[in-house]
């Protein structure tokens, strides 16, 4: 029964915790054991793409100390944990940087945990829905996770459609949305009318903010289906005594 | 600059507004999509050449003032005059004189972005000298008053209807919206301009350095007629297009034309080897070259010497979600997409132009992914943002030493096992971010207090309380409030509304033994 430790990403604990009770819930599925850690706070990726690389290792050294005692992280985000895999070596020095890369070397996005850490395709939820996938760019690009949901997603029974374009980003960008809301609107737009298309009850991925960014428009535009992330999804079907 | 676009503005946030605006460029930019699938073909089907030619460029980067002395004295020998230019003032003044010397009057022109890097046209027409656009794409542009908007497909910002309204401009009557019919007119049209020459400008794809052959890569073949008919030619060369070996070409050329069009070779590669010897039938009487530096040789050995790698092939902007919809004129740059917004400020000497390029993107890779020859676009982007803060960042940092050039481990993973940019041991990855202090800007300030309270749990619990407060305080109104500071957000999207407990809330409930948390 492996221990894992949650790296639940600001995001989430802040804005939609029930993602993270998910996550806790499915790894329990999958017979984990699931400590958090409660001095984690952010992975400082904000201030990293913003280009204030000094304000994004403060957060960076915290987070690398915080999970230094743990064996495995897991966090419900290709977006962090990429962060962690691939800017943490570049944003510290020395021996900072050796414990950056043994940060990465035991973190892993929850999809490709379950399905190629664990081995667990079958978590024991039953998913009856119509679902469609978008790859969020950062677990995609830099993490390669790409089939591990549609497989955890299927094998819970959920009928998956193929998103056209569902490699295509959908605007957030982190500090992109902010600066350039103009652009990032309508590239929700693009990913929300290709979802239409597809005719999916569901629109699933593993980023929440990038949820949060298609949530957002899609309140303003009424177009596409629901965004949510699969863990809250696969989560939502396990059975009801499974804590 | 901002002279010959579609969508005007000051700041690259107003222009790409315009374009989103604009249904027209909208509809055209939908003639992108078929060349969506060219960085994939290469990378699926041709992985063992993608790794090559990535090698190939950082081999003659290695030594780059080597290989362009190797290539000055193929060239030489050839009989080409070689000239070097430092600056697009120098690059223009050599050709004028050149121009001026040899009494010359019409000039034909194939596409070449060192030329729009220089503004030659405007140099060449400033000089009493007619200088026509042969490229068909180049030359809508061209009537139109335009620039370029993508340096594969120059009108691709262009409908149909809109090429056969600015090409009536020149024609005796009305064009048909065919792109045959079209064609065909300026093919003609033309033929008269390339047959009255007497200047032929090209740039150059490759130029080889052991054999001084100069490649030219067309679909319409009006390379080859700008290089057999005018009595002089002039080529315009950007170092970075040395290359090590002739040989090289069997990788260099598949990759770049099934990046840039998905073809396994172009319809037309020209090789040019020399002015024409006696008893050769064609060819210009004079070649010269002018290799054109603007600010490239100050990049190798630093974080950005990776853009040099760059072929122009524009799989980079095919993919990038940014440009296919705000399109190349959006960038007011010569050079757009992704490696535009990379090599935009870079090339700037002045270090004015460009630098708000790197905050349009979305940092999601595509442009990474498509690469053919491996460049790290997205953390280029993310370290230019970084550096351009920086007093004279521009001036890339300088590395103390040069590493010789070695492979990552992941190298020795098979290509397909390779996450997208990892195949090359990049420069941006070697040398530290942020060794340079920055200003302290009221931006910075804000970073800083923000990630030195996140750093530490107490900071984070107390700060993230006060604005869940505040947040469920103020219920769903704010969400779409325009107040500065969200307005950013809330102009185009609902805010996130944050939960009524955070999950360590919720977590420390469970600990306490409740059954239901």
């Amino acid at each position: 029964m492996p221990d894992v430790a949650l790296f639940v990403t600001c995001v989430v604990d802040q804005l939609v915790p029930e993602v993270g009770v998910s996550t806790v819930r499915l790894l329990e599925a999958a017979g984990c054991r699931v400590e958090f850690p409660a001095a984690q706070t952010c992975c400082g990726q904000p201030a990293s793409n913003a280009g204030e690389p000094e304000a994004a290792a403060l957060l960076a050294r915290h987070l690398v100390e915080v999970f230094e005692p743990y064996e495995v992280v897991v966090a419900p985000s290709g977006s962090c944990v990429a962060m962690v895999h691939h800017w943490y070596e570049r944003l510290l020095s020395g021996r900072d940087a050796d414990r950056a890369r043994a940060l990465a070397a035991k973190t892993h996005e929850l999809a490709s945990y379950l399905a190629d850490g664990l081995g667990t395709i079958d978590v024991g939820a039953t998913i009856d829905a119509t679902v469609t996938v978008h790859d969020a760019c950062h677990g995609l690009r830099s993490l390669g996770v790409r089939d591990a949901p549609r497989r955890l997603l299927a094998a819970a029974g959920a009928t998956l459609v193929e998103l056209p374009e569902s490699e295509t980003c959908c605007g957030f960008g982190g500090t992109f949305a902010l600066e350039h809301g103009e652009i990032a609107a309508p590239l929700a737009d693009d990913k929300l009318r290709h979802a239409a298309t597809t005719g999916a009850r569901w629109l699933v991925s593993g980023d929440t903010a990038c949820l949060l960014h298609l949530e957002g428009r899609r309140r303003r535009t009424g177009i596409g289906p629901e965004p949510v992330h699969f863990a809250q999804l696969l989560a939502s079907g396990l059975p009801a005594g499974a804590r | 600059m901002s002279h010959g676009v579609v969508t005007p503005g000051d700041s690259i946030r107003e222009r790409a507004a315009n374009a989103i605006d604009d249904p027209v460029l909208q509809q055209a930019m939908r003639n992108l999509d078929v060349r969506l699938p060219t960085a994939r073909i290469v990378a699926d089907h041709l992985p063992g050449l993608k790794d090559r030619a990535a090698a190939l460029r950082r081999e003659t980067l290695a030594d780059l003032p080597g290989w362009l002395d190797r290539a000055e004295a193929a060239l030489t020998a050839l009989g080409v005059h070689v000239h070097r230019a430092e600056t697009p003032e120098d690059a223009r003044r050599i050709i004028l004189a050149i121009a001026s010397e040899e009494h010359l009057t019409r000039a034909v022109k194939s596409k070449s972005m060192a030329t729009e890097e220089i503004d030659l046209v405007d140099a060449l027409e400033g000089a009493g000298i007619e200088a026509v656009e042969t490229d068909l794409g180049e030359y809508i542009v061209q009537v139109a008053g335009e620039r370029p908007s993508h340096m594969i497909v120059p009108a691709i910002h262009k409908t149909l209807e809109q090429i056969a309204d600015v090409l009536e401009t020149r024609a005796d009557g009305p064009l048909p919206a065919d792109s045959e019919g079209l064609t065909a007119w300026a093919r003609d049209h033309l033929r008269a301009r390339f047959l009255a020459a007497d200047l032929g400008v090209t740039g150059a794809n490759f130029v080889a350095a052991d054999t001084g052959t100069i490649v030219l890569v067309t679909n319409e073949g009006n390379g080859d007629l700008c290089t057999i008919i005018p009595r002089v030619q002039i080529a315009v060369v950007p170092v970075e297009k040395v290359i090590a070996r002739f040989a090289d070409l069997a990788t260099l050329l598949p990759l770049l034309t099934m990046s840039a069009t998905g073809q396994r070779i172009s319809n037309y590669v020209t090789m040019i080897n020399g002015p024409r010897r006696e008893g050769e039938i064609d060819g210009p009487e004079v070649l010269h070259v002018v290799l054109l530096d603007h600010g490239r040789t100050r990049l190798v050995g630093t974080a950005y010497e990776d853009m040099l790698a760059c072929i122009r092939c524009g799989a980079c902007l095919n993919v990038c979600p940014v440009f296919r919809r705000i399109s190349g004129h959006a960038y007011d740059a010569v050079y757009s997409g992704p490696m535009g917004k990379v090599l935009t400020p870079l090339l700037s000497l002045a270090g004015t132009e460009g630098r708000d390029l790197p905050e349009a993107s979305t940092l999601c890779g595509a442009c990474t992914e498509a690469c053919p020859v491996e460049i790290p676009l997205a953390d280029l982007l993310v370290r230019l943002r970084a550096d351009l803060r920086r007093p004279g960042a521009v001036d890339p940092l300088p590395s103390p030493s040069r590493p010789a050039v070695s492979s990552r481990g992941s190298r020795s993973r098979s290509p397909a096992a390779r996450l997208p940019g990892e195949g090359f041991d990049s420069r941006v990855w070697r040398l530290p971010l942020a060794s340079r202090p920055a200003p302290w800007t009221r931006r910075r300030v804000a970073f800083t207090v923000w990630a030195r309270i996140w750093a530490r749990p107490d900071g984070y619990r107390v700060s993230t309380r006060a604005a869940r407060i505040a947040s469920l305080a103020l219920g769903r109104r704010w969400t779409r409030w325009s107040l500065p500071g969200i307005r950013a957000w809330t102009e185009t999207r609902d805010g996130p509304l944050p939960a009524g407990h955070s999950f360590r809330s919720r977590w420390d409930k469970r600990e306490r033994g409740a059954q239901r948390w």
